[in-house]
């Protein structure tokens, strides 16, 4: 069996394709550094990650894949499932290997697997744009906490930096703990070895609040309330639609 | 400004409008610039959903509920006793901006109950959209409803601020509208629509002719009906929907089943719970005119005026036609394809691409999406076992799939309602 180990970066497998057409061999398994290595591996080979080379098959893929199958293997990688590697470099393969383009053929397992994850990740990008709720802090700062299930708010980034463009923000991945930080200039990651004081269970401190912003707060979940049409209650679609998992971060359903 | 007492009438406000059933923010992207509040995402998001299931998108709110008018259907008419208040333009602007700094809302969808007159109530909306765009730079999604009876003058400019204008029909027929609403008739319906219709085209020819033209209403236009308040058969609702969506500004016709907001009304019905399953077949069926090519009157006409409750309009439309099927998944053209039960817009879509790499099976079927369990009556493919319609007849497929349990899949549907423009 042939392992080809990878730092777990998507640069890394990307470098992995590189190597593996380069050297004409092709690994059994792709394991990342630091995972034990299976049984009865007789050959291993170490990938080390390179820009050029991996700029290289990105290249090669931007010829002859649209810029959505494109955007689905970067979003697969984000899922940070312990299966992703070997999934992207199996398409990459693919892709390659192949005279005509793969990208619509349903019916083939990895193009399926991509796709599909692709996807997951998208909605859970997308769900981080519906359910982020900002807290406006004492100084100005409009904070929100969040903990999403893949790690998508790097993708997210770019959709808040737009739209709250006049605002200076804080994102912050709870469970992963880390965020960005935007000055109206630049967006910049923030790392918190430690949870930041005065936050608890994802919202502030009310020392740490704006003034109005408990009324805001109120003022919304007045709004949430009474929105809701009384002949048409439908707990079961209401709970579909917005996932009990993200209550706990939305004001209107503390 | 803003204070404690805005809460009470926040809620007077809301539940005066909260049975406008539109949703939807998306059919425009507006971008974002620097140093400037908002951006409307083409795609429209949902940051919420309420009990009901449905999507919150927008504040949707009036100005006031106030109203000089009586119509019968509406909680707001000047007859009733309820609570009424007011937002100040400046009261709703803040309100509307900070809820959007929040990430609570995609923007404001403003309507109002009729005050004074319909020019005097109009051209307060407009202050309102106008302030957002003009003194804050908003740049957030704005949905306005249109006064019927307000003046060209004022259409025109607010369709320079709204991304869309809508004014609803709420009656499919003029008689019954008359009568449950003595100060409307199709005409204050129909006038500012035409209105709104003209200037989008305008605004194109403009965009065209100059490069710094205004745009005017961008997302177009739609409107309202009201189900089950009056006798109207589906075929006269869906023949009004046909002909306003060959209009080509029309984007949206939304359904909204009656409930008896005012059940002393003996014009109207007072039914136990709001008409939920023929507003959803409506939708379905609305959906079959849109993305489905069919011609309305293939879905409704004179020997079936209703849609069937049961079972949903495509599915009845394949009962009454064996004679198209069966329908082979490997040689079908989309437009046929889209004809089978069980497959949608999407699993059409991938199984015209798919079937350029390898001939398709049920199991390929099952993957792409297709619904198997309702289409395998009606298609040819390899590995299909079952036997088909032509062969069964319609009232047995009926009854395999009218099963419980068969298939359901109807409740997710007030979501799509809201991604889709
Ligand atoms: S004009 Fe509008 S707000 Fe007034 S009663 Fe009629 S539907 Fe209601």
């Amino acid at each position: 069996m042939r392992v080809f180990v990878h730092d777990g970066s998507f640069d890394g497998v990307l470098t992995a394709v590189f190597d593996a057409y380069s050297r004409r061999a092709f690994p059994d398994v792709l394991s990342r550094e630091g995972e034990g290595l299976p049984l009865f591996c007789d050959e291993v080979h170490d990938v080390h990650t390179d820009e050029a080379k991996a700029g290289r098959v990105w290249r090669a893929l931007q010829k002859k894949l649209s810029a959505r199958s494109l955007a689905s293997l970067g979003l697969c990688w984000f899922s940070e499932q312990p299966g992703a590697a070997g999934w992207i470099f199996r398409y990459v393969c693919k892709v390659v290997d192949s005279s005509v383009s793969i990208e619509g053929n349903w019916a083939d397992k990895d193009v399926r697997t991509v796709l599909q994850w692709g996807r997951k990740v998208a909605s859970e990008r997308e769900r981080l744009l519906q359910f982020l709720r900002f807290q406006k802090m004492a100084d100005g700062v409009f904070f929100a906490a969040v903990e999403p299930l893949y790690n998508v708010l790097p993708l997210a980034v770019s959709h808040f930096r737009a739209r709250f463009n006049d605002q200076v923000w804080l994102v912050y991945d709870v469970r992963r703990r880390y965020g960005f930080y935007y000055d109206r200039a630049t967006v910049e990651e923030v790392s918190f070895p430690e949870p930041p004081e005065g936050l608890k269970g994802g919202w502030l401190d009310p020392s740490l609040s704006a003034k109005d912003e408990r009324l805001f707060q109120d003022l919304w979940k007045t709004y949430f309330k009474s929105v809701a049409i009384r002949e048409r209650l439908n707990v079961r679609l209401h709970k579909q639609n917005m996932p009990v998992r993200f209550w706990k971060y939305l004001v209107e359903k503390r | 400004m803003v204070n404690e007492s805005m809460i009470s009438k926040l809620r007077v406000l809301v539940e005066a409008a909260k049975y406008d059933v539109s949703c939807a923010s998306s059919g425009v992207s507006r971008r974002s610039h620097a140093g400037q509040l908002g951006n409307a995402a083409a795609w429209g998001i949902c940051h919420s959903f309420s009990e009901d299931g449905r999507c919150i998108s927008l504040l949707k709110i009036m100005l006031t509920n106030h109203c000089m008018y009586d119509c019968a259907y509406c909680v707001n008419r000047r007859s009733n006793d309820v609570p009424r208040a007011t937002f100040s333009v400046s009261e709703l602007v803040e309100l509307t901006i900070e809820f959007y700094r929040r990430n609570y809302i995609e923007g404001l969808f403003l309507s109002s109950g009729v005050v004074r007159n319909p020019d005097y109530t109009m051209e307060r909306l407009v202050r309102v959209v106008k302030d957002l765009r003009q003194k804050h730079r908003f740049n957030g999604y704005i949905h306005l409803k249109s006064i019927p009876g307000a003046s060209r003058e004022l259409v025109d400019e607010a369709g320079l601020y709204a991304d869309r204008l809508s004014v609803n029909v709420e009656i499919p027929n003029e008689q019954s509208l008359r009568m449950l609403a003595p100060e409307k008739d199709f005409k204050s319906v129909f006038t500012p629509m035409a209105y709104i219709q003209q200037g989008i085209l305008q605004g194109k020819e403009d965009a065209r002719r100059f490069r710094h033209a205004l745009r005017f209403s961008p997302s177009g236009q739609s409107t309202q009906m009201i189900v089950g308040a009056t006798p109207d058969s589906d075929r006269d609702i869906l023949r009004l929907s046909s002909a306003l969506y060959a209009r080509p500004t029309m984007k949206r016709v939304y359904y909204s089943g009656y409930i008896h907001v005012n059940r002393y009304d003996t014009r109207l019905p007072v039914p136990a719970t709001p008409p939920l399953v023929r507003e959803n077949r409506l939708y379905q069926a609305d959906w079959l005119l849109r993305y489905y090519y069919f011609q309305v009157d293939e879905i409704v006409d004179d020997s079936f005026p209703n849609l069937d409750l049961d079972i949903d309009p495509k599915l009845a439309w394949a009962l009454r036609h064996p004679e198209f099927f069966p329908v082979d998944v490997n040689k079908a053209c989309y437009e046929e394809l889209l004809r089978v039960p069980g497959i949608g817009v999407k699993s059409a879509q991938r199984m015209v691409m798919a079937r350029r790499f390898s001939s398709l099976g049920m199991q390929e079927l099952k993957k792409i999406g297709v619904v198997v369990k309702k289409a395998r009556y009606f298609i040819v493919a390899p590995g299909q076992d079952s036997r088909l319609l032509p062969d069964l007849g319609a009232a047995r497929v009926r009854s395999l799939l009218s099963a419980p349990g068969a298939v359901r899949k109807a409740e997710g549907l007030q979501l799509k309602l809201c991604f889709e423009s």
